[in-house]
This record gives C-alpha cells, structure tokens and sequence, in this order.
C-alpha cells in the first residue's frame, strides 16, 4: 500500500477538494472556476484510465490478489469501510469520467453561467459516483448516494424556469421516498445477519437460518426497490422522462450515468449476496428482473415512439437502456452479463451524447414547431435567448447543420443497435450470449429468452423509427435563412463521445475480452470475498508493542 | 415494548405514506419527514431492543459483549438523521421556490380543473 495503493481513494478526495475549493471562489469569477473544474475532470480521467490499466493487469498473474482493497482508517474487513477497486469499478470510473469531462466541457460554451455553484455541485455529484462505485460497505454506498443525489437536485434546478422546478420537486420526492427504502432495506439485512460489509455479507448469508431467510429476503427486495427506481425499472419509472428531458444538456448528459448506478448496484450485489455460493437464498430476485426488465424495455419503446419532444425521445432510450440491463442481470449468465457490460457502455456515452446533441439541433428547429412539445418551457424565454447569442464567443463552425446532421444520424444507428457502429456490437454480443445454449445446461433457451430478444430488436427498430422522424423534422424542414450558430466546444464533447463509440467498434475485440473477464470474475463472488476479507491493515511505524 | 414501538413506526409510516400521495407540496414534506421519523426508529430497533445497556464498551477490562447494545445501528440513525434533515430543509426551499414561481401550492404546478 504505497503511493499507488493510495490513488485508489483519489476519485474521492480529488473532487471533493476541489469542490470545497470552488465553493470559496467569489461566483463572478468564471474563468478560474472553469479551469480548476475542467483540471478536476481531467484528473479524473487519468485516475480512472490509471485504475482501469491496474485493475486489468492484476488478474493477468494467477492467484495473485484479483481487486484492490483500501481500508479506510486502517481496521480489517468486516469492522472497518472499504473502497474495493475490480474491473467492474474501475469500468464503472472510467465511464463516468468521460462522461463528466465531455458534459462539463459542454456546459462551458454557456451553461456553467445560467445558475450559482454549478461546479461545486457537478464535483460534489463526480464524488458521490465515485464513491459508490468503489465502497465496499452497504452504509456507505448509502451515504455515497446521497452525496450524489444532494448535488443532483441541485443540478437538475440548474438555469432555473417553472418546468425545471416542478420536475425537480418530482424527482426529490421520488429519490427521498427511495432513500427511506434503501435505510429500510439496509437496517433489515444489518438486523438479520450483523454486518454491513458486503462480503462479510456474502460469506454470511448462505448461514442464515431458515426462519430468518425470509427477513433476509425482505430486506434485498426493499433495498433492491431503491436501486430500480434509480435505475428506471417499469413502474418505478414514471418520474425519469420527465426530469431528464427538463434538466439542462450537460446535466442531464452526466444524468445518464445515474441510473447506471442502480444498474451497478444491483448488479454488483445480486450476484455477490444472491449468487451461486448463496445456498438456498441463490438467484434470489433474478425473476423479478428478467420480467422487469422486460416490461420496462416495452414500455420504453413505446415512449420513444410516442415522444414529441427529442429530449423526451432521449430520457425513454435510457429506459429502453435500463430495462436491457436490468434484463440482461437477471438472465445469471456471465456470457449475458459480458455483452451486457458491453452493451451499458455503450449506450451510456450514445445516449450521454445525445442529450448534448440535442440542445444543438433544436436551435435549428422553427420554434413554432416546438409549441406541441414540452421541451418549449424548458428552453427558456426569449429573452435569455437574446442574451446567450450576444454573449457567444469563439469561432462558430462552418457547415454546422452537416455537421450536426452526421451527428444525429450516427446517434440513431448507435440507439438502434445497427452496424457499424458499437450499439451494434454491444446488442449482438447479448443476443448471441443469449440464444446460444449454455454448454452444460442442454439445447433448450426458454421461452422468456426468446420473448426477450424479440423486445430488443424491436426497442431497436422503435428508436430508428422515432429517430429518423425526428431527423427529416429537424433536418429536412425548410429553414428560414437561420443556421444556428454553434461553437466548437459545444460539438467537440458530442464528437468525443461518439468517438469514442467507434473507438470501441474498432477495438471491439479488446473491450468484449475486459467485458469477459470482467464477468467471470462477477459470476465467481469467493474471489472478492477472499481480497477484502484477507487485506491487513498496515502496521504502524514504530508502534509501540501492546501491554 | 416490542408492540408500542413497531405501533409507532407503523403509524408514522403509514401516515406518511398517506400524506406522500397528497396532491399538495406542504403534505408532500411532512409525508416525507414523518417516514424519515418511522425509518429512524425502524433502524434503532434493528439493534434489538435492550434497556440499560450502554452501547460503548469499557476499555481495558474485559467484558461480556452479551450486556451492551449494539452501537451500529445508533450510529446509523446519526447519519440517517443527519441527511434526513438536510434533505428535508432542501427540499423545503424548492417547495417555496415553485409555490413562488407557479403561485400554486399543488404539486404540479396548477390547479386541478
């Protein structure tokens, strides 16, 4: 545990520091603010790629210790908290920290000035989803959610307007109401088996005496119902379209990464607590999400249909993306869960990219088209409208609309799952882990698998349907001498992230052998169990001997 | 014991389940202070229900474990209590801000015809 054992704590300590830091900044003060944002972010990148490299390097060696443990205070595994970096964490940092950088790069052309202490909010929310993906106890991921919930009622009421308020007081009640539950959850699963520490946990549960599994099992439904409506499962969902769509571009970009987090918790936790070590508790929930999952697909295909709105279009994709997950976790399959991986990456920057995009395109829409869709509110006054364009600087990009036009087609093939692009790769690699029979388990896929592959292909043709319309709205409406002005910094974040799709196209071979792994090591929990449960604290210094 | 206190929780709870489905922004909040309360309460008792037994060890001398209550859970409350009452403040100002930007007090932001 030397210099490098300590990075591992960085994704918290880093934004953390930085957003106190920020907050002590006079709010006129927007170019230093940027700036030590931005520096932040990046960091965090870094941190993050640094991660990813080691936690892929440590499984390389057999036997060696396969994830990294930091006890925080320095007490062993079951008394103390610990930060557990694997794979799945460090997959998880590294989305989140493109994510973050191409969103708060976006929010420079204009938006970190439409509302005090952006920043401060944006870093302490990077906090809490760094936190979560690395804690290795059940409490702190509690509090790691509300440090990240706290920043994100702040950011969805950020740039102020009526319809921005009203979705915001949906989406904190709905989360509050959800945070009881999760303490609900949590205190029932402390007061059967004694322990907080989620691989203390593992080890425990299997020992659970009969009478008491079905408190256990309360518990994991109560706390797993937290995380499905973080995540958006049908019909915990009804909240998410709406406060997405009214959230400002870079937020609601760097929202698409929260409900990942239900996504990461749940599966995170279904397969560590219920997993196939559990004894009788085994594959506890898994139905729940199949079925769940499912039902969230089609009623997420329906809304992408139904929207008017591209924003609105945008948040039900994220349900079509969550229920493909939630699905996908409760197929049990480490071949599933690898594409599924793939897959959440994916979707997460499309849809992350997406969002930013559409802020650009509808700056080309006729307004008057816009007075059918609830995204009209959203957009503000005209006369915010007025201020914004004088106060535009740099250099407006020629070719603006084939620019954008590229833009959004290649949004629409990555949400509908067509070649070439890495929707494809991510989809094909769950549908063929699907229908290909497990080789131990005889020929036969059943038919939930079957009625599963045919939601997802048609959630992918229900999102090229509404695309394209969207598309010949936007692009091929006649426009009236107004091409919109759009700076580099406002397309360069979406360019990234869609780069970065194809960048896993081209690789794909790379990113599905870490995704592969990556599930392996999720469906063989004892391996977890033994890297927290066996790190030492360091010894003190000269420590003076007991007695 | 056992029965006043799951009584109480009961209570609270489903009070402030009742008063969460309320169509006004005011019932909305005390809705969700009073679960907060049935939850912290919920959490205690999940340390089982001991009287006169402290919950921190004496140090030094050797003790039975069996005759002191178990601290976590009343460090969880703190917690619990503590992010209970910034949330709750927080969203008691976006309540006033949409009652002063929609001049309605109901959730949606208008009345209902």
């Amino acid at each position: 545990m030397e210099t490098a054992g300590h990075l591992m704590i960085m994704p918290i300590v880093l934004p953390l520091a930085a957003g106190a830091f920020l907050l002590l900044l006079d709010e006129r003060r927007h170019v230093i603010k940027a700036v030590i944002s931005i520096v932040s972010a990046l960091a965090l990148m870094v941190i993050a790629i640094a991660l990813l490299r080691s936690a892929d390097n440590a499984t390389a060696s057999l036997g060696a210790a396969t994830s990294s443990v930091y006890l925080l205070g320095n007490w062993p595994a079951p008394f103390g908290i610990v930060l557990v970096l694997d794979r799945l964490s460090a997959l998880m940092l590294v989305l989140t920290g493109v994510l973050a950088l191409a969103s708060l790069a976006f929010s420079l052309a204009r938006w970190h000035k439409g509302g005090p202490h952006f920043h401060t909010l944006f870093q302490l929310l990077l906090m809490g989803l760094n936190g979560a993906f690395l804690t290795g106890d059940l409490f702190n991921l509690f509090v790691f959610f509300e440090v990240l919930l706290a920043a994100s009622y702040g950011l969805v009421l950020h740039g102020s307007g009526p319809l921005r308020v009203k979705a915001g007081l949906h989406y904190i009640a709905v989360n509050l109401a959800a945070s009881s539950l999760f303490l609900i959850g949590v205190s029932l699963i402390y007061g059967v088996t004694g322990t907080l520490n989620m691989a203390d946990l593992a080890q425990r549960i299997p020992a659970v005496p009969a009478q008491d599994r079905m408190l256990l099992e309360a518990g994991a439904a109560v706390l797993g119902m937290a995380f499905l409506v973080k995540a958006g499962m049908w019909p915990l969902s009804f909240w998410l379209p709406g406060a997405y769509s009214a959230a400002a571009a870079p937020v609601a970009a760097i929202f698409v990464i929260l409900t990942k987090v239900g996504v990461y918790v749940l599966l995170r936790l279904s397969l560590l607590l219920f997993g196939v070590d559990a004894g009788a508790t085994a594959g506890f929930g898994d139905s729940w999400l199949l079925f769940g999952g499912m039902a969230t697909i089609a009623f997420g295909a329906i809304g992408v249909l139904a929207s008017q709105a591209v924003s609105r279009l945008a948040g039900f994709s994220i349900l079509v993306s969550s229920g493909t997950l939630l699905a996908a976790i409760g197929m049990a399959d480490a071949r599933v869960t690898a594409g599924a991986l793939f897959y959440m990456v994916s979707s997460t920057l499309t849809i992350g990219a997406f969002f930013l995009l559409i802020e650009l395109v509808e700056r080309v829409q006729d307004p008057a088209a816009h007075v059918l869709s609830v995204t009209m509110e959203a957009y503000g006054d005209e006369m915010e409208e007025d201020v914004v364009e004088q106060e535009e600087v740099g250099v407006a990009i020629p070719g603006t609309l084939a620019v954008l036009g590229i833009c959004f087609a290649a949004c629409g093939l990555l949400l509908a799952g067509l070649p070439p692009l890495s929707g494809f790769v991510g989809k094909f690699a769950l549908l063929t882990a699907m229908v290909r029979p497990d080789p131990a388990g005889g020929d036969v896929i059943a038919g939930s698998t079957w009625i599963l592959v045919a939601l997802l292909i048609l959630s992918g043709l229900s999102a090229l349907i509404a695309t394209m319309r969207a598309g010949i709205q936007i692009f091929w409406a006649p426009i009236e001498g107004t091409v919109p002005r759009v700076q580099i910094l406002e397309i360069a974040p979406v360019a990234f992230l869609l780069t970065l799709c194809l960048l896993m196209t081209v690789q794909g071979g790379q990113v599905l052998r870490y995704m592969e792994a990556t599930a392996q090591y999720l469906h063989s929990p004892a391996d977890y169990l033994r890297d927290v449960l066996s790190t030492q604290p360091i010894p003190r210094p000269n420590a003076p001997r007991d007695k | 014991m056992e029965l006043v206190l799951a009584i109480g929780i009961g209570v609270l709870t489903g009070s402030g389940v009742w008063l969460l489905l309320r169509p006004r922004t005011f019932q909305v909040i005390i809705g969700l202070s009073l679960i907060g309360y049935g939850v912290n309460l919920f959490i205690f008792s999940m340390g089982r229900l001991r009287v006169n037994t402290p919950p921190v060890l004496q140090s030094g001398a050797l003790v039975n474990p069996a005759d002191y209550a178990d601290p976590i859970p009343q460090a969880l409350v703190l917690t619990a209590i503590v992010i209970g009452f910034a949330t709750t403040a927080l969203f008691l100002v976006v309540l006033l801000v949409s009652r002063g930007l929609t001049g309605s007090d109901h959730v949606d932001g208008r009345e209902p015809n």
